[in-house]
Formats: structure tokens, sequence, C-alpha cells
């Protein structure tokens, strides 16, 4: 389906992620955080960056991985992103849903 | 039902065994609950309090006996070093799904935001003192402790 987001139409699925990372820029990434209730600060910018190197990488993410990318430690993360952290940092990131169940 | 619409909000799981699969089954569960944004807390009795006991924890065994999807007789699976065996297998195979060891585990359930609690009445049992326990234990509580943990909406509660 198609979605308004940051004044563009964008492909989105039916629980919001992105269809194409290419359809993703800063804008759109700050405006799905906003839904998401979240104000980004440079260190969520850290995160996203480290989220999307890794997609592009094609190395599936966990929360293992997470704690050990020296970005950020696993209490930090829970903090920037409260409430389903990977989740809703790859969907602001606009790269798909992790599968992973670790 | 119809409260919250079902919602699951808080996953209350007690691990009453310490065989590895069992292990790992209840912390997957209590790691996905967070992942979710589903609050967790564990509770660990009788022989589940090995998963934290700090000189145990790193040496816990998939169970070869009695253990049907072993698909092998019971009697080849009492065999000494037959859990050693299936042990490393299983661990060479978890490793190649990023799953970590016991240890690392607990650390990142508590990094999470996962309660961890011990058993009052197996720790008596046992003989264990708190100072023997995974250092970042949340406590040594009851039974009624751990129901009272559970209160609120969508909370639901496993047994493994």
């Amino acid at each position: 389906m198609e979605k308004l987001i940051a004044n563009k139409q964008i492909q989105v699925n039916e629980e919001g992620y992105l269809a194409n990372f290419s359809e993703w820029n800063k804008e759109v990434g700050e405006a799905i955080a906003v839904e998401a209730a979240i104000d980004l600060s440079p260190k969520h910018w850290e995160v996203i960056n480290y989220i999307q190197d890794e997609f592009k990488k094609e190395s599936p993410l966990s929360i293992r991985k997470i704690g050990k990318s020296g970005v950020v430690d696993i209490k930090e993360f829970y903090a920037l992103f409260p409430n389903a952290p990977l989740k809703t940092a790859t969907k602001i990131a606009g790269i798909p849903k992790p599968a992973s169940c670790i | 039902m119809t409260e919250n619409n079902g919602e699951i909000r808080k996953m209350m799981i007690i691990l009453s065994k310490a065989s590895i699969e069992n292990v790992y089954a209840a912390f997957v569960l209590a790691n996905g609950a967070r992942m979710e944004g589903i609050e967790a807390e564990m509770f660990f009795t009788f022989f589940g309090l090995e998963a934290i006991h700090n000189k145990k924890l790193d040496h816990l065994h998939v169970a070869t006996v009695g253990n049907p999807a072993m698909h092998m007789p019971t009697m080849l699976g009492g065999l000494p070093g037959m859990e050693a065996l299936a042990t490393s297998m299983m661990k060479k195979e978890m490793e190649k799904l990023d799953m970590p060891e016991v240890r690392e585990f607990l650390e990142i359930l508590k990094a999470s935001g996962v309660k961890l609690w011990a058993c009052k009445l197996a720790m008596e049992m046992f003989h264990y003192e708190k100072e023997d326990m995974f250092p970042d234990l949340d406590g040594v509580i009851t039974v009624g402790d751990f129901y009272k943990q559970a209160t609120g909406i969508g909370a639901h509660m496993l047994f493994i």
C-alpha cells in the first residue's frame, strides 16, 4: 500500500515498513520516528546508520549483534527505542522488520 | 479476554528444569517478549536454579535420556559421553544461529529489562545462597511474591 510520509507517497507494508529502502531519506525517517513518539538524537542516528550499514551488507540483525556493535549496548538501545526496540529502529531506518527470534 | 483485546502485556516464565533445551526455550521466550515491547519476568525453581547458579550455568547439558525427540534408544542416551556429545553438537548449531551462551544470554536478558527471580523454597532445598547465583539476580522470592509481580492486565504465566 501507499502512505504519505514526509510529503512523499511511499510504498509500505501493512505494518508500516518501507517496501523499498531506496525511497528512504532522513525526512522519511524523522516522520516515522514522530509516529513512534521518538525524538531522534544524534545517538539515535548513529544506531540507525549502523542498522542501515548492516542491512546493506545483508548481515542479519539481532539484539545480540546490536549489543556487540560498539555503537550502543543493549540497555541503551532499549532506552533509545523503548517498546520493541529492533522493530521500531528498523522501521525508522526504512528496512524490513528482522525475522530473527533472538 | 475482552479486556485490552487479549493483548499480552507481561510474560511470567517459570523455569523448573536445567537441561539446555528447556533453558534456551525459556530465554528465547523472555527475550522475544522484550523485543516485542512485552514485559518479562522469570522465576527459577527446582532444577531450573542451575541455569542461574554461577558455577553450573556454564555447564548445562542436553537431556539425552527420556527425550523422545533425540531419536536414539534411551539406553544409548545413557552411555558415558553421550550428553556431552549431544550438547556440543547442539551448541555448534546454536552458534550458527547467533545464539549466545547461557551466561551471555542472562546478561542480555538483564540488559533488556527482564527480571530474574530465584525461588526461595528451592534455594533452601538445594542449600544455595544468593552469593552462589548469577550476580545480577533481582532477588530470592516466594511463589506468592512472584504471583504479586504478575499483577496487571494482560499478564500471562508459563511453566517450563
